[in-house]
Parts: structure tokens; sequence; C-alpha cells
């Protein structure tokens, strides 16, 4: 996971619109993916990475030297995203999360070693679940923990960078990352007690090894 | 350490208050959010403490499987063209010149 952009060290070369578009170029795949995951759709991603790349060439002098350049079109997309995808797609605002507990497939699964112990060889955490249902896990999500868990944990923004994006202060941030995880594996463990993968592990087990 | 299995809240197992501090990190700890001497005193906890250490192992682990199984998207490179296109009419047309390619005909002026 990458949690660092690329950072410009030359003025003359910020100063060059011709160039940021180069700059820019390498960032489109994460900006699709992102894309894609926000509007479900391979067509509507495509045009809000268009979109997001003709905004940001425009607005290039508001962009601020020195500072991250992916973050920055992370902040264009998200905000394309909100003001012209989310209201023609989706409900603004869903339901709140139930409350899960903390370390909720922790404490149902018992660790790295009880996964391995448990099932076959060459079974990992990683071949539990498929990429679908991560995937899926997360489109769960009522739409605001949703943004920030796609921020955070697969484009790796920090929560400033995030609380920027989603116009939200920190703490808030925080707090819908962390219920929003919850939410995740608690849809996840879901996945896997559907196929039978893990037992529902009774909650007398969960001490300490 | 006992196993008492009325856990403070939140918390996965009976643990020490430094445990309990700990615990109360792993998000920012692998989010990369903590200062530096903050990082290092959890570090050394969990370098001692391997009930915690599981914890934190366990959750990194979850957010690699969650990154990996999300970048799996294949990226169609019909939009880079689309938008390197789009970028250089803007270009062509924001300064005002016309790509005549060193020597191609002279501009007359209407």
């Amino acid at each position: 996971m990458s949690r660092s952009g690329v950072r410009f060290s030359s003025r003359a070369l910020m100063a060059d619109q011709r160039a940021f578009a180069e700059q820019a170029m390498e960032y489109m795949p994460q900006l699709y993916s992102t894309a894609l995951r926000m509007t479900h759709n391979a067509s509507d991603a495509e045009d809000l990475v268009q979109e997001t790349y003709l905004k940001a060439y425009k607005g290039f002098a508001g962009f601020e030297q020195g500072t991250n350049l992916r973050a920055w079109m992370f902040r264009i997309l998200t905000n394309t995203y909100i003001n012209s995808y989310r209201s023609k797609k989706r409900r603004p605002e869903e339901t709140e999360l139930d409350d899960v507990e903390d370390f909720y497939l922790y404490r149902r699964m018992g660790g790295l070693e009880a996964v391995r112990a448990s099932r076959s060889a060459e079974d990992e955490l990683m071949d539990l679940f498929s990429d679908a249902e991560v995937q899926s896990a997360i489109d769960a999500l009522p739409e605001s923990y949703r943004l920030a868990v796609l921020l955070s944990d697969v484009e790796g923004l920090s929560y400033k960078e995030i609380a920027e994006d989603l116009d939200i202060p920190i703490g808030t941030v925080m707090s819908r990352l962390h219920r929003g995880r919850k939410a995740l594996q608690k849809q996840l463990h879901d996945y896997a007690l559907a196929r039978g993968l893990t037992d529902a592990i009774p909650e007398a087990s969960l001490e300490a090894p | 350490m006992t196993n008492d299995p009325n856990t403070p809240s939140g918390v996965p197992f009976a643990v020490t208050p430094d445990c309990e501090r700990v615990m109360a990190e792993v998000d920012s700890f692998l989010d990369q959010e903590l200062t530096d001497a903050l990082r290092s005193s959890i570090a050394a906890h969990l370098e001692s403490c391997s009930p915690c250490f599981e914890v934190f192992d366990f959750e990194a682990e979850l957010r690699l499987v969650i990154s990996t199984k999300t970048h799996t998207v294949e990226f169609p490179d019909t939009l880079r063209i689309r938008i390197e296109e789009k970028l250089t009419y803007l270009r062509i047309e924001g300064s005002g010149a016309t790509e005549s390619g060193g020597g191609g005909e002279p501009r007359r002026e209407a």
C-alpha cells in the first residue's frame, strides 16, 4: 500500500501544464478503479475520470506547489463524483450502520495462525475471500462510509486528504473508517459463513491464546 | 495476564493497561497516522506482547487482502487515448497556436 504521491521539485515544471498532464497520466488506472467502485458502471467511470482530467488541467493554477498531485487528483475525482454522479445514481445518504463490535473478524477467526491451522495448508486469509466478495462487501456500505473506506483502504489516502476530499473533519473520517471497517468485516464474515468456509465460533473461544 | 472472558470493551482479550492503550491505536497505527514517538512505543509493546501482536498482524493482513482484491480492475487503454486527445486539443486551443509541425505551410492572416 502506497501512501506517498509524487512531489514536484521543479517550479519550472510545475508551471507547464503540459508537464502536468504527463505527470498526472500515471494516476489514471488508480483513478479509474476508484471511479468504477464509486459509480458501479464502466461508462460512468470513464466519463468521471475524463471529467477529472479536464478539470484538473483547467484548474491547474489552483494546485499548490509541493503538495501531493495524486491526492489532488483524487480530490477532484471525489468532488466530481459527489456533485455530478452520486445524486443521479444513489440516494444522498442512506441508513446509519448497525453497531458492530471491534475486531469482529479476529474474534471469530482467532488470528492468522488459527486461520491457517483450521484450513488446509495453502489457505491464508488472502484466499478466504474472493475479489467479488471483498468488492461487494465494500459496495454494501452506506455511501459516506463507503467513500471513506475506498479512499483509505483501497487508495491509501491519509486522514487529512480524505477529510479534504469529503469536506468533513478528521475526527469524522476516523469514526467513519472505524465503523465502516467493522461493518466490512461483518459482511465478509457473513459471506464466509454462507459458503461454509468458517464455523460460527462461539464467544467463549475468543480469549487470549 | 488473565484469561478473564469479561474483557474490557472493544478489546478481544484480557489486557494490561498498556495493551488497552495500544489496542486503541490499531487503526491509526496501520494507517500510518501516528507520531514517530507513539509509533515506536507501540512497536516496542508489540515485540513483547504476542496477543496484541496477533491482533495487529491480523488486521494488517486484512488490509492487505482488501487492497489486493480491489486492485484487479482492468484499465481500458482507450480511455487514456481519449483523455490524451482531449488534453492535447485543449492545449492547442489554449495556446492559440496551430500544430503546423515545423516545415508545414505558413499561416495566413484572414
